[in-house]
């Protein structure tokens, strides 16, 4: 039984919830990768509840930790709209762009695929057949060139073509290395030479901890970050930090990843997000 | 790495050793601060709890018994020190090789946490050591793996066996076994097997991986770990242990701030060793995992031990014995050997990464990770405009030699004159030092410096043939 059914069920059955119960909570929650911090507020909170209506109060206090900030894609009313994707190795960058890249044209607009990770090997192949996959053309330029040039060169064509997405990909870096992140600011810096940079979407890898807290907050110092991919959704990770970072950061998780297929993504359901995580 | 759980550690024991005598609320408030410094850094909480627990009985049965002279505080952190040691998997654990036939080692793991690049750093590696490695491509699932590790093994001289290109086609238990059978024809003695990353939860996957691992019978099944991982890695690790199973545990990613419970969690659950992690983006950013070493870097101790094995690697033996007959023979050190110590600094890789070893790097974190690496090159560039003379004789830089030194290195004369005043300090610090005084302004004994290095400080009998090396050795 999931941790939500048994905790409404205890409120409701008796009027003491036993310290072990207090304990088995907090330990579910924080095995959910909320961290401490926010876990021991929401103990506060859980603590207070009145059994009768526990079920719809208990919603409603994680509910309140989300972020109250639009959930929409930003987008240019007119003309192109220019969306960069960027996070640390490993998390499903590169996956997560095809996967837009194809949403953007299920609803019949004309996308284009800037290909800005010159660094790891074959990231430009990978995204190259996903671009054949999805049939969505993809910008590149030569390995180990530079980001930058690369992305300036494919919003300039962008724009020559008047699509109406450009989605670039740019290389996984570690937050906390400065250069590579001096490196991320230049691109965006770049492209906004040509066309405006609408959305900026941090992805987060379910598995991930309480680092991914710093993550969010050092990414977004540097490129602002508009918005939150979280990926890898269909694991047993259960993604907790992305409301650690909602509540922290205000800023709103947008697009969940679940699978390998390009079908296997959608908008965030704050609803569904919240049921998972006490499942 | 490890920082921030480092500076936790750090402040709860500063508290600790300042008191004359400890009582059992002291051990109390240090076991409360040591367990939410666990749990901010993702260790499960039940690896956290069993810690803290067995932290808090020791110090508790040990403190009676100790005389009120005894440093009590550094009885405690050794205790500390040990159960962290303990927790990270005891004593580093070598590799097993096959005794007959190519030693096969099977990577697992899930998507992102890199398998494929440690494959390559972990070929490296051995082929650094004189093994013949050869890499198989069984990841036949995500887009251009085959290709990715193709590119890697070109870049390190390791030959790739893919015989399919993957992207979902192939199949990765005959490309396996096909690749164990080309090893064992071409006499490679070592073959590295990357696999497909997969969930812990999806059972198709976690067959395919069950079959390639029947099918080529490793040596060593290596579970590779992301270090940002967070409480999932309990389930995950458990997963793949369940199904796979794994002997060892590889960390990636160590490089980022990651606090690295995840590594504690697996190591005390699984009972497997970490035995590899690998820090930083460069094929060569990879090592033996010491759980000793990473214990003292936890406490905040620095990793001498590290620091000292770069340091042989970068600086070859000529060199060494070369400056320090110089410095024995009362000789002055010149620009000449600064430009060359500089060189083999660069060799050991970048200049952040050698401070976060040094004891205390904890308190110096904001300053090193600010480090501008660049200021080598440029020192560097500034020398190396000098003339021959010029270095060894740095009185001689007039006004016009300055300005063409500043020209030539692109720098601005205020830096040339900047870096001749630096370096005459210096030489007038190697000067006192060899006449035996302390020079100004080293601190007598910080407190991080006063800390226990048992396990780092290790003094070698001198067996130098190089008699100015051997007066050294014996003067210590």
């Amino acid at each position: 039984m999931g941790l939500f059914s048994k905790f409404i069920s205890k409120i409701k059955g008796s009027d003491s919830f036993s310290p072990a119960d207090w304990q088995e909570l907090e330990q579910e929650l924080l095995a959910s990768d909320l961290g401490p911090t926010l876990t021991r507020t929401l103990m506060e909170q859980a603590k207070k509840v009145k059994s009768e209506n526990a079920e719809a109060a208990l919603t409603q206090i994680l509910t309140e930790q989300l972020s109250s900030r639009s959930r929409e894609p930003l987008m240019n009313a007119h003309g192109m709209s220019v969306v960069m994707v960027v996070g640390v190795n490993g998390t499903g960058k590169t996956t997560s762009v095809a996967k837009l890249a194809s949403t953007f044209k299920g609803t019949g607009g004309s996308v284009l695929i800037a290909a800005g990770d010159t660094f790891r090997a074959a990231a430009v192949d990978q995204l190259q057949t996903w671009g054949d996959r999805i049939g969505v053309p993809v910008i590149s330029g030569k390995a180990n060139s530079d980001p930058a040039s690369v992305a300036f060169d494919a919003a300039q064509e962008a724009k020559g073509l008047g699509v109406n997405y450009l989605v670039i990909d740019t290389a996984g870096r570690l937050h906390n290395k400065s250069d590579l992140m001096a490196e991320l600011e230049k691109v965006k810096r770049v492209v906004e030479k040509v066309a405006p940079v609408n959305e900026v979407l941090l992805v987060i890898d379910a598995t991930t901890g309480q680092n991914g807290l710093s993550q969010a907050k050092i990414f977004t110092e540097s490129v602002h970050v508009t918005g939150i991919i979280i990926t890898k959704l269909d694991g047993s990770a259960k993604g907790g930090v992305a409301l650690a970072i909602e509540k922290e950061l205000d800023i709103p998780i947008k697009w969940v990843g679940t699978g390998e297929s390009h079908m296997d993504f959608a908008r965030f359901e704050p609803a569904l997000y919240i049921q998972g995580l006490l499942s | 790495m490890f920082e921030s759980l480092s500076s936790r550690f750090t402040s709860a024991f500063g508290a600790l050793r300042s008191r004359g005598r400890i009582s059992n609320s002291d051990i109390e408030a240090t076991c409360a601060e040591i367990r939410q410094a666990l749990l901010e850094s993702d260790v499960a909480l039940a690896v956290v709890d069993s810690f803290v627990a067995s932290i808090s009985e020791k110090s508790l049965a040990i403190l009676p018994t100790l005389q009120s002279g005894t440093n009590q505080g550094q009885v405690i952190f050794e205790i500390v020190n040990a159960q962290l040691i303990e927790i990270l998997g005891g004593s580093a654990r070598r590799l097993r090789f096959a005794k007959k036939g190519p030693t096969v080692i099977m990577l697992a793991g899930l998507q992102g946490a890199g398998k494929t690049t440690l494959a390559g750093k972990l070929a490296k590696f051995f082929a650094d050591q004189g093994n013949t490695p050869l890499l198989v491509a069984s990841d036949l699932q995500r887009p251009n793996a085959v290709t990715q590790l193709q590119v890697v093994g070109d870049s390190i001289g390791v030959p790739v066996f893919a015989p399919e290109v993957g992207n979902g086609v192939g199949d990765p238990v005959k490309v396996a076994q096909a690749g164990i059978e080309f090893a064992r024809a071409k006499q490679y003695n070592m073959v590295i097997v990357d696999t497909a990353g997969r969930l812990g939860v999806d059972e198709d996957l976690m067959k395919e991986a069950i079959r390639i691992r029947d099918a080529v019978t490793p040596d060593e099944i290596l579970f590779v770990v992301d270090a940002m991982m967070g409480q999932d890695a309990v389930r995950t690790s458990q997963a793949f242990l369940d199904g796979v199973g794994f002997d060892g545990v590889v960390l990636t990613k160590l490089d980022g701030d990651a606090r690295g419970g995840a590594a504690l969690s697996i190591a005390s659950l699984t009972k497997r060793p970490i035995m590899f992690a690998s820090t930083g983006e460069k094929l060569s950013d990879f090592d033996i995992f010491y759980p000793d070493r990473m214990a003292s870097r936890i406490l905040g101790l620095g990793d001498v031990a590290t620091l000292a094995e770069q340091a042989k690697k970068a600086f070859d033996s000529d060199t060494s014995a070369k400056l320090e007959a110089k410095f024995v023979s009362g000789e002055d050190f010149t620009l000449e050997d600064f430009l060359e110590q500089l060189l083999a600094m660069s060799k050991m890789g970048s200049m952040s990464k050698l401070l976060s070893m040094l004891p205390g790097s904890g308190a110096m974190k904001k300053a090193i990770d600010n480090f501008d690496e660049g200021e080598i090159v440029r020192t560097k560039a500034i020398v190396e405009s000098m003339t021959p003379l010029e270095r060894r004789d740095p009185k001689v830089l007039n006004g016009s030699r300055r300005a063409r030194i500043a020209m030539g290195s692109g720098r601005a004369v205020s830096d040339v004159n900047n870096l001749v005043d630096r370096f005459a300090a210096a030489q007038k610090m190697m000067k006192q030092v060899r006449n035996g005084g302390v020079p100004a302004g080293m601190p007598p004994g910080s407190p991080a410096m006063s800390a226990p290095k048992k396990s780092v400080v290790q003094k070698k009998k001198s067996k130098s043939g190089n008699p100015a090396k051997r007066a050294i050795e014996e003067a210590q």
